[in-house]
């Protein structure tokens, strides 16, 4: 599925939710209220993604862990969210997942391709070890072509040398 | 094409003996390229003549010479204003009182016609001090659309007699132009003069590529694209623009940084499989490939010595990444570079005297080069963010990509020659990065 499709959907469903709820409490008629006051907060209208859903996978698993400098060993906070992954993964078998690899912008472009394909193995590796078939996993490096933070210090470096875990329905590849 | 003549009607070769005070000591005039070398050449480009048609020509051909020849910082030109003799004709004697008399060491004197679409330019070249020609005078012809291959072509004639190195002006780089935020850049291949002029693109920037680098003629390019989503080693026909991909890497697999060897038959890449990048070659005939390393370290970045019987290429084996040279069939590597930090992207130099790299040392990064043992080192830049030297075609001069700092930084080329000085940005428009010099044009 597309992004905009994602989106749509998503925007769908809220206005959905919103529109059944507005339908269960009908307003005073002295009283005019903004629909959207308090939006997010407690008064408001959150959204969630379903459990079965790429959306999920990527805010309510977490689809990213991080590296440390020139490294591909795996934190421990790292192998919790592996774990995880692996967890969602084997729930949800009619996904497969690319494992992208990335770098910092400290060290050569070949360099850090190589270091990026390290980083998505590790990743695909572990995920393997906790049950994932291999056939469902595919690893890609961008090297430092794919920058998530952009300054050039190590608070965007540190965010940068990560191993994002990309699901998309379809069952191997 | 370009055809080039020797000028009959001219004296044999200068002579050794009298010379030029200032910079040479003995023979011929000559400046030679040494970390001792401060002071430009002082020469000057007599007023070229119109032999017919040559209009617009006329004046952009002696600028360009001089461009070319200035551009290395080895030369300065002595402005027209100054000029006391003003020659009647391309082969009016030369007043050689009136050139010594404003310290012309040097002096170009030509001509430009236009004829049948071509246009044709002749030069000679002079040692002022000496009183006499400096080599016998050349004519060169290009069609007009190709001008600036004639005007580098004499200035190429000028610098080798002067500096008794190669030619380099008359080439093309290859490029990748960058444009987009840093966190969504789009990349494009370009090709162009060695000086910036003549960009033509190769590639619209709907896939990510990478580092394009030329074969031995200059007629195909390699480079790495992600058009199946996935990094693959690629060929490209500079000419027709088709591409096809090297077959390198099988399905789960990721193939990056080709280079052909000298000869052209090898093309020397990095194959990654299950996270652990080695060195491959294939016969760039039938395909057939070989792993050249094996080793559970990063290998990549391989380039051949110019006679094809060695490769360099860099690898963390040690646990950084540094510099190691093997045999062209693979064999026991031999570690080169030992200073602190980390070294790569090593490029053998066409005269096969250096071995140019990127060195990151202290939050640093720099272009450096080193005799092919691993002495001599030497530091050429420094800044946030510097890599990728390429060489020019007479191994005298490396082009390379620095990065400017920051969420708003951008890649630009520089070029830098093999003493350090001369530092400058090639003259193109946004931002572009890995540059590839190709051969000099027949």
């Amino acid at each position: 599925m597309d992004r905009v499709m994602k989106t749509f959907i998503k925007i769908a469903a809220v206005g959905a939710v919103f529109a059944l709820a507005a339908c269960a409490r009908p307003m005073p008629d002295a009283q005019v209220q903004d629909p959207y006051a308090g939006a997010g907060g407690a008064g408001g209208v959150g959204s969630t993604a379903l459990p079965g859903t790429a959306e999920y996978f990527k805010t309510a698993v977490g689809d990213t862990v991080l590296f440390a400098v020139d490294q591909s060993t795996l934190s421990p906070e790292g192998r919790v969210i592996l774990a995880n992954q692996a967890g969602w993964l084997n729930q949800n078998q009619g996904f497969s997942a690319v494992i992208e690899g990335h770098a910092d912008e400290q060290g050569t472009r070949e360099y850090n391709l190589a270091l990026g394909a390290r980083r998505a193995n590790s990743v695909q590796e572990y995920l393997i070890s906790q049950g994932v078939p291999p056939g469902r996993l595919r690893t890609v490096s961008y090297g430092k072509e794919r920058p998530l933070a952009i300054c050039s210090t190590e608070e965007c470096y540190s965010k940068n040398r990560r191993a994002v875990t990309v699901v998309s329905p379809g069952a191997g590849m | 094409m370009l055809r080039k003549l020797f000028l009959t009607s001219v004296m044999a070769l200068a002579g050794l003996g009298l010379a030029a005070p200032v910079l040479a000591q003995d023979g011929p005039l000559r400046i030679e390229i040494t970390d001792g070398v401060i002071e430009p050449m002082p020469f000057a480009i007599a007023q070229f003549h119109d032999e017919g048609g040559a209009g617009e020509y006329l004046q952009q051909v002696q600028s360009l010479i001089a461009a070319d020849l200035t551009g290395t910082g080895l030369f300065r030109e002595i402005p027209a204003s100054a000029h006391i003799a003003r020659p009647e004709s391309f082969d009016a004697p030369v007043s050689y009182e009136d050139w010594k008399a404003i310290n012309a060491q040097a002096l170009i004197t030509g001509a430009v016609r236009v004829e049948g679409g071509k246009v044709i330019v002749k030069f000679r070249l002079f040692d002022v001090f000496a009183g006499q020609p400096l080599g016998d005078g050349m004519q060169f012809d290009a069609a007009t659309g190709n001008w600036r291959r004639a005007a580098h072509k004499a200035a190429d004639q000028v610098y080798s007699r002067l500096t008794g190195e190669g030619p380099y002006f008359d080439s093309r780089v290859a490029f990748v132009q960058e444009s987009g935020p840093k966190d969504a850049r789009r990349k494009r291949i370009g090709i162009m003069d060695y000086d910036g002029a003549n960009v033509k693109w190769l590639t619209d920037d709907s896939t990510l590529v990478l580092k394009p680098r030329f074969s031995p003629d200059g007629s195909r390019l390699l480079y790495t694209s992600y058009a199946t989503g996935f990094p693959q080693a690629m060929v490209m026909d500079v000419n027709t623009l088709a591409t096809r991909s090297l077959g390198s890497a099988q399905q789960g697999t990721m193939s990056f940084s080709p280079r052909f060897s000298p000869d052209g038959r090898w093309i020397v890449y990095s194959l990654e499989k299950n996270g652990n990048t080695d060195i491959y070659q294939m016969d760039a005939a039938t395909g057939a490939q070989r792993a050249l390393t094996n080793a559970p370290s990063i290998e990549t970045s391989p380039s051949y010595s110019p006679d094809g019987r060695q490769i360099v290429f860099e690898s963390d084996r040690s646990g950084t990444p540094q510099l190691y040279i093997m045999g062209a069939n693979g064999g026991e590597p031999k570690r080169i570079s030992f200073g602190e930090g980390r070294y790569g992207t090593p490029v053998w130099s066409p005269r096969g005297d250096m071995i140019a790299f990127t060195r990151q040392v202290s939050g640093k990064f720099h272009i450096g080069v080193m005799r092919t043992d691993g002495s001599e080192e030497k530091m050429l830049t420094e800044s946030f963010l510097d890599e990728g030297p390429t060489w020019a075609p007479n191994g005298r001069v490396v082009m390379f990509t620095r990065v400017t700092p920051g969420g708003d930084g951008e890649p630009r080329l520089h070029s830098v020659d093999i003493t350090g000085r001369n530092m400058r940005p090639v003259k193109i428009n946004g931002a572009a990065s890995d540059p590839d010099w190709g051969p000099l044009l027949p």
